[in-house]
């Protein structure tokens, strides 16, 4: 569960990225966030993971008032987060088994479940064959769902993906975005930045537009304001 | 902490040295030569010191009585001197018995065996308890009315003295100019890494690792490289000592100097390194990664 109450956040350089923002995400919920460039999407995922403070307002995520966070509940946060970058961010010089042992690891699992887990959730991503494989002998559509596997290997109860979509063609985007779809009908919340209105548009979800820091609008169905660009 | 999150941070340790050989190698060398140039000033040190301590229980400080004092008036003296600061034990050796002593040291000479013992004079044997005070007893034995002179070897005392004490000098300044150096240098070669694996930190801190999880490899790389550098330093000591040891035997006919054998210091250096390593292994990564506190 997500929630924003008059959130201001701005930057030292005197930046206003986000201005009185209020939202709520309930669990298990689907959330495309949208908005042009420097609209504040950003920053909206970096508040959500406890990476910048808001200047002013509260934010709870899944139980923890990140605006207020200690440096002792930070990690303890982010557990319950799972999230997924533009640039995958995988370990190059590490196996996809590797890769997803390593962030189970840093959260202090076992020998045991590491390896109850991991076919577990490569299987759901449909990797199960490519677990012994380096990132850079892997397509752009399996690098992203290997970032998939390992936002999802330590089963938080949140997944926050940032333009997952933005290194891929159509059919991969089209594919990954239909494997977030399918997560978030096992139960999982997913909150995904985008600026792919085809896309938004083809899965009728909930829709939340950002514009200069400001929600100009949020409802279910497709991707509103005609003007909005990449 | 748990088995495989042990054998995990040592596993990351170990990678993380051997990912960065050279630097790895350059630390674990400064590491080596900061602790040899210490350990060679502090085992000289030891042996200035023992060779000392051997000065103070075999000298002994002659004190002469007066030629004008009978047998009974000079034995009366001997209180007197017992009771001086830094006297250990006194003997009253007269005339005769000092004849006897000089004649024994040279039985072949037919013209020392008819000696007349008035030429020689009575005496009293002082052992002190530290040597460093050996000048303030001559000046205290001078003192006491019917001892006409006082022979002592206050140069050779002294010249172990100086030794001593320039070893300790030279060592603690070396050990604090070493230690900063050592730390440095571990420091930069743990930075390095820490900058190869800036990804890794990010992943590890955006998936929820506490800030501990993220400095134990680094932590145990800085023990490794630190002990590491103990354990060859300790051997090279070893070595460089015997080496020395046998020296100094073959040229020093006369057993003037006694050296400590390394059999009976090895415990303590080994400690000693093993521990200075560590601190400065442990130290240099503290210092690395504590920007990596503050998550």
């Amino acid at each position: 569960m997500i929630r924003l109450k008059n959130v201001e956040m701005e930057y030292e350089n005197g930046t206003e990225a986000i201005r009185n923002i209020s939202l709520n995400i309930e669990d298990g919920e689907f959330v495309f966030l949208v908005g042009p460039s420097g609209s504040g999407k950003s920053t909206l995922i970096k508040l959500l993971t406890g990476e910048v403070i808001p200047s002013s307002g509260r934010i709870m995520v899944n139980g923890f008032a990140v605006s207020s966070i200690s440096a002792k509940q930070l990690p303890l946060m982010r557990r319950t987060l799972g999230i997924i970058f533009q640039d995958f961010r995988l370990i190059s010089k590490k196996t996809v088994y590797d890769n997803l042992a390593f962030v189970m690891r840093a959260v202090g699992a076992s020998q045991k479940e590491i390896q109850k887990r991991i076919p577990y959730v490569l299987n759901l991503v449909d990797l199960e064959d490519k677990a012994q494989d380096f990132p850079d002998e892997l397509s752009g559509g399996e690098q992203q769902r290997v970032a998939i596997a390992r936002a999802l290997v330590n089963n938080p109860s949140t997944i926050i993906a940032d333009e997952p979509t933005g290194n891929l063609d159509p059919d991969r985007s089209l594919e990954l975005m239909s494997l977030l779809v399918k997560i978030n009908e096992l139960g999982t919340t997913v909150v995904v930045v985008t600026h792919e209105k085809d896309l938004v548009n083809r899965f009728g979800k909930r829709v939340v537009t950002l514009d200069q820091g400001q929600i100009i609008s949020d409802q279910v169905g497709g991707y509103v304001g005609g003007n909005i660009h990449a | 902490m748990r088995n495989h999150k042990f054998g995990y941070f040592f596993h990351e340790g170990l990678s993380n040295m051997f990912s960065h050989g050279f630097m790895s190698f350059a630390a674990i060398g400064i590491t080596v030569a900061c602790l040899l140039i210490m350990g060679t000033f502090t085992l000289v040190a030891v042996n200035a010191n023992a060779n000392l301590k051997d000065l103070e229980s075999e000298n002994q400080i002659l004190a002469y009585v007066d030629d004008s004092y009978s047998r009974d008036q000079a034995e009366a003296l001997e209180s007197r001197i017992a009771a001086l600061p830094n006297v250990t034990s006194v003997t009253f050796i007269s005339r005769e018995e000092a004849t006897a002593n000089f004649q024994s040291q040279y039985p072949d000479e037919q013209m020392f065996q008819d000696l007349d013992p008035e030429i020689f004079q009575d005496r009293y044997a002082v052992h002190i308890a530290d040597l460093k005070q050996i000048d303030s007893t001559v000046k205290s034995l001078y003192s006491i009315e019917g001892i006409e002179d006082v022979s002592a070897h206050e140069e050779i005392a002294n010249g172990f003295i100086t030794i001593r004490n320039v070893a300790t000098v030279v060592c603690v300044t070396l050990i604090l100019i070493l230690f900063v150096v050592s730390v440095f240098i571990i420091s930069n070669t743990i930075k390095l890494t820490t900058f190869d694996r800036r990804e890794e930190i990010a992943i590890m801190r955006m998936v929820g690792a506490t800030s501990s999880f993220i400095r134990w490899p680094f932590v145990y790389e800085g023990f490794m490289l630190g002990l590491l550098g103990a354990v060859i330093a300790f051997f090279l000591q070893w070595g460089l000592y015997e080496a020395v040891c046998q020296g100094v035997n073959a040229n020093d006919s006369l057993n003037l100097i006694r050296v400590v054998e390394f059999s009976s210091l090895w415990k303590p250096v080994a400690a000693s390194f093993a521990g200075a390593g560590i601190l400065v292994g442990v130290g240099g990564s503290l210092s690395a990664i504590r920007r990596f506190l503050q998550v």
